[in-house]
């Protein structure tokens, strides 16, 4: 070191700094944490800082020894006049002013007061690392300029500098205002009373608004004990300091946050006093992080996706699993990208990490997507979809300056608090103050995912968006096949979807979820299949022959099944009503093929059919479209002149119901007899409406040839029933395109139900097939048992 | 409830596989191994078929005396088995499916996070605490 001289007042001012400094009293070396966080408090950018460091030897030397620490005061001196740092500048650089450091009372308050816990901590993990690689001087340089508002009961600022200086206010009060912020202006400062060093003070002080170096007071005052970590490495109160630290950090951790980290840490945490939550990002900290985000992604409301963020985190060197951990908690949404509020956190939790920080379990509170927008953001864009959980309350609001989440003061805190906040599987955690919050999160089911309400469903997507599309058009009246495929879905809601808007699509409903659903759920099978059945079964009868668009296929969409609808009602009038009655309802399935006695047995038949038991080979095809349009023509047939008269008012609402009223008596044995009883009764009342019309058309040629077959043997009636049904299925399918032109959704909808109806019949030809061989058999023991008798009465 | 929940890889090798630990693992591990066997003689059957939420679930695998194994199938490829105690209310089939949607959503969380490899064992805490709360809640 070059010889170093110094005026008087120099030597004062700079033994006065070391002291500050020297909190370890060795008079010998200062703590660097302190010593950065002096020059920190110098409002000079990082590089700068580092620049002198390197110069004054601390870096060579890793300590500040009195000399170093005398020169580097000189150089901080240099520096903010603007000459050029050069070792021979300390001396040759005339008539200097003193070096002016922008303190945090805080800080000095902290440092005299509470216990540095945090400080011997952060002091122990990073002591004798000095000087910041190089690197970190840019990266610091990032958040530099941060105007870290923290609305601080007391805005403090302490000029770090002056060692002197007592501490201007009781720690808990007074916030750190290391960071100038907008909103603590200056005179954050002149509130400090200025003790001894006062007159030291009053040359730096005052420096806030404009640091340029973006030297932000760091106004952690109570960082948690990541903060802390976060401070550590960058302890000194500029913001800057800490944000540089950061990203260094994230880079490679290097002394600065050593430095930083002692003696911000402990103030910080100090200071949290006001705030209580450990993992609170300082608006120093947010800033830097917002400038990280802009380096990858420069739009604020964006998203960085999941790669260039493995990426980016990578860089922090930590393990993969606690990184994937992190990206676990702090990936609020599960969308495999972070927003500017999730990124945030992730930064904040590695910042955490890196200092030694344990993870937690579930995603802190502040560090939820709403905290961040209620930090106030000033400097950051708040991210619009989190807006919403701001409430949060007690934390947010006051103390910390809008934006900015306090650090808790200590580890303890730090850990009591985390395990304080409930957590709902990281997604959400609920403080109790965040009320609003929990309500908003806390229904949210691990099954959704995302944190709104619209949950994804699976098997049942297609039932309820048929539903829904049932419901959409049913203004048209739905069509039988809408309707149909309805009921599929909701396999086990079948007697809602029955009461429901199902009816119409009851049986489609049910032929679907008679395709969909497994063997496992039988009733429910067997139930739609009735309930199609006796759409089929009722309308087709009554309605006059006029070949409806043959609908009989579950899957039809809606579209088509208010075309069918719409056909029907012109064409058939009333029976069509009634028959139009049927589908909705879930009709028993009322045995289309003969009588009502006969289709009394039918629907049974078709139940057993349906649920896969081979009731007797008068089960009527079960494919529930096919099942539900012989029904319906059978039972239409039937029943529907019967009940037209009663039920004609009710078409509209419940076909079902009519068909349920016939099979009801006979149905009800099928197994679907309680889901038919359920769907007539409900289907009564109202909602067959769009599900009667469009099962109306498919029954009719069903159900003409099924008339015609009445008087043939129940099995053949079965069968021509089935392929009835078939033709009954196949039909109506012509219509649909009608409607699909109208609906793009309804044509997509109505290829997928004809998609599953193609399954259902697959499924109906191939039980037909195994129908007609049971029935070919006990023909011929019928036969044999003839013969064998026959000689005896030839006898 | 379900006494062992496994998550298999395409290539039929385990990347997650958690049995409650009163029971003997071991066993556990076991059935689920042959129930691949299983699982890979439905997926052929459905052919070609489209894939939605009725194909991925395969239902009752097999049962045994004491034990049900269920199955589950991804569009890729990837399956899930349950093992729930016979002992205990059959569960609906229902319950099963809901049990094994929770599974997908939660395993489609680990695959969103882009530190997880595919391929590689699955060592997310979400997923574990969901797992769990399926076999507490179950038994």
């Amino acid at each position: 070191m070059e010889g170093l001289t110094l005026s008087d007042a120099e030597q004062k001012y700079y033994s006065d700094l070391f002291s500050y400094c020297d909190i370890e009293s060795t008079k010998k070396v200062v703590v660097n944490g302190r010593v950065l966080e002096l020059f920190r408090a110098a409002q000079l950018p990082n590089d700068v800082v580092l620049q002198i460091m390197e110069l004054c030897g601390a870096t060579r030397l890793g300590y500040f020894g009195r000399s170093q620490f005398y020169i580097a005061l000189k150089l901080v001196a240099v520096a903010q006049s603007g000459f050029p740092l050069r070792v021979e500048s300390i001396n040759t650089v005339k008539d200097l002013p003193l070096p002016r450091f922008v303190a945090s009372k805080n800080e000095q308050e902290s440092r005299h007061t509470a216990s540095y816990s945090s400080d011997s901590e952060s002091q122990g993990s990073y002591s004798g690392v000095i000087p910041p690689p190089p690197g970190r001087g840019q990266v610091k340089k990032g958040p530099g300029s941060h105007d870290v508002v923290q609305p601080r009961p007391s805005a403090d600022q302490q000029e770090p500098a002056s060692p002197v200086v007592s501490p201007q206010q009781s720690p808990p009060t007074s916030p750190h205002t290391w960071r100038k912020h907008s909103r603590h202006p200056s005179g954050g400062n002149s509130e400090r009373p200025l003790t001894g060093p006062g007159p030291f003070w009053s040359p730096f002080g005052d420096a806030q608004p404009g640091s340029s170096a973006g030297d932000a007071v760091w106004s952690g005052h109570s960082p948690p004990p990541p903060q802390e970590n976060w401070v550590s490495f960058a302890d000194t109160p500029p913001t800057s300091t800490l944000l540089t630290m950061h990203p260094a950090s994230v880079q490679d951790q290097t002394t600065v946050r050593t430095v930083a980290s002692a003696t911000t840490a402990n103030e910080i945490r100090r200071q949290s006093s006001s705030c209580d939550d450990p993992w609170k990002i300082t608006d120093e900290q947010r800033q830097y992080y917002v400038n990280q985000f802009t380096t990858i992604q420069p739009d604020l409301n964006g998203f960085i996706p999941g790669s260039a963020a493995k990426e980016f985190f990578t860089k922090s060197k930590l393990p993969i699993l606690e990184l994937s951990h992190i990206w676990e908690l702090s990936d609020f949404d599960k969308d495999g990208a972070l927003t500017l509020d999730e990124f945030c956190a992730a930064f904040h939790l590695v910042v955490a990490r890196k200092n030694g920080y344990d993870l937690p379990e579930k995603l802190p509170e502040s560090l939820m997507p709403k905290l961040i927008d209620l930090e106030d953001s000033a400097d950051v864009g708040d991210q619009p979809g989190e807006v919403g959980y701001s409430g949060s309350p007690a934390e947010a609001p006051p103390s910390k300056s809008p934006s900015m989440p306090s650090l808790n003061q200590t580890w303890p805190e730090l850990n009591q608090s985390s395990e304080q906040w409930e957590t709902f599987s990281e997604r959400s955690s609920s403080s109790q103050t965040l009320t609003q919050f929990d309500s908003n999160i806390a229904p949210a089911d691990p099954d959704t995912a995302i944190v709104h309400p619209v949950p994804i469903r699976m098997t049942p997507s297609k039932i309820h968006m048929q539903e829904m599309e049932l419901k959409r058009t049913s203004s048209d009246h739905t069509n039988p096949t809408s309707p149909l495929l309805v009921k599929t879905s909701d396999l086990s809601e079948e007697s809602k979807i029955n009461s429901s808007v199902k009816f119409p699509s009851g049986n489609t409903v049910d032929g679907y979820s008679s395709s969909d659903s497994f063997p496992s759920d039988p009733e429910q099978i067997g139930s739609s299949v009735t309930r199609q059945r006796s759409h089929s079964g009722a309308s087709p009868d009554n309605t006059a022959p006029p070949p409806p668009p043959p609908r009989p296929q579950p899957s039809h969409s809606r579209s088509s099944s208010l075309d069918m609808n719409r056909t029907f009602a012109v064409t058939t009038g009333q029976q069509q009503a009634g028959v139009v009655a049927h589908p909705p309802a879930v009709p028993p399935r009322p045995q289309p093929s003969q009588a009502p006695g006969p289709s009394v047995h039918r629907p049974v038949d078709a139940d057993g059919l349906i649920t896969h038991t081979s009731t007797s080979p008068q089960q009527i095809p079960e494919q529930p479209n096919f099942a539900d349009f012989s029904q319906f023509e059978v039972f239409a047939a039937s029943n529907v002149t019967e009940e037209q008269d009663s039920e004609a008012e009710k078409h509209p609402e419940v076909l079902p119901a009519e068909k349920a009223s016939d099979p009801a008596g006979s149905l009800r044995v099928a197994q679907t007899d309680g889901k038919i009883e359920e769907k007539t009764a409900a289907s009564v009342p109202a909602n067959v409406s769009k599900g009667t019309t469009p099962l109306a058309p498919p029954p009719k040629p069903v159900r003409r040839r099924l008339k015609s077959e009445d008087e043939l043997r129940p099995d053949v009636d079965e069968h021509t029933q089935k392929t009835g049904v078939l033709a009954a299925v196949l039909a109506p399918q012509p219509s649909i395109p009608r409607s699909v032109g109208k609906d793009k959704k309804a044509i997509q909808a109505s290829i997928r139900r004809n998609k599953e109806t193609n399954t259902v019949l697959a499924r109906l030809n191939s039980e037909l097939q195994q129908q007609l061989k049971d029935v070919l058999e006990e023909r011929i023991s019928l036969e044999v048992q003839l013969e064998q008798l026959r000689p005896f009465s030839h006898l | 409830m379900a006494v062992c929940i496994a998550v298999i890889a395409k290539e039929n090798y385990p990347l997650y596989i958690r049995s409650t630990p009163t029971e003997d693992e071991l066993k556990f591990h076991y059935m689920v191994h042959t129930s691949l066997d299983v699982v890979d003689e439905k997926i052929s059957a459905m052919g070609k078929a489209l894939v939605d939420q009725r194909e991925l679930y395969l239902g009752l695998l097999y049962p045994t005396e004491d034990y049900k194994v269920y199955g589950y199938v991804t569009n890729s490829k990837v399956k899930f088995v349950m093992v729930v105690d016979s002992s205990n209310t059959a569960l609906r089939d229902n319950e099963i499916r809901s049990m094994f949607r929770k599974l997908h959503n939660s395993y489609t969380d680990v695959m969103c996070n882009p530190f997880y490899n595919p391929g590689d064992r699955i060592q997310s805490r979400a997923f574990d605490n969901m797992v769990t709360s399926m076999m507490i809640q179950v038994c």
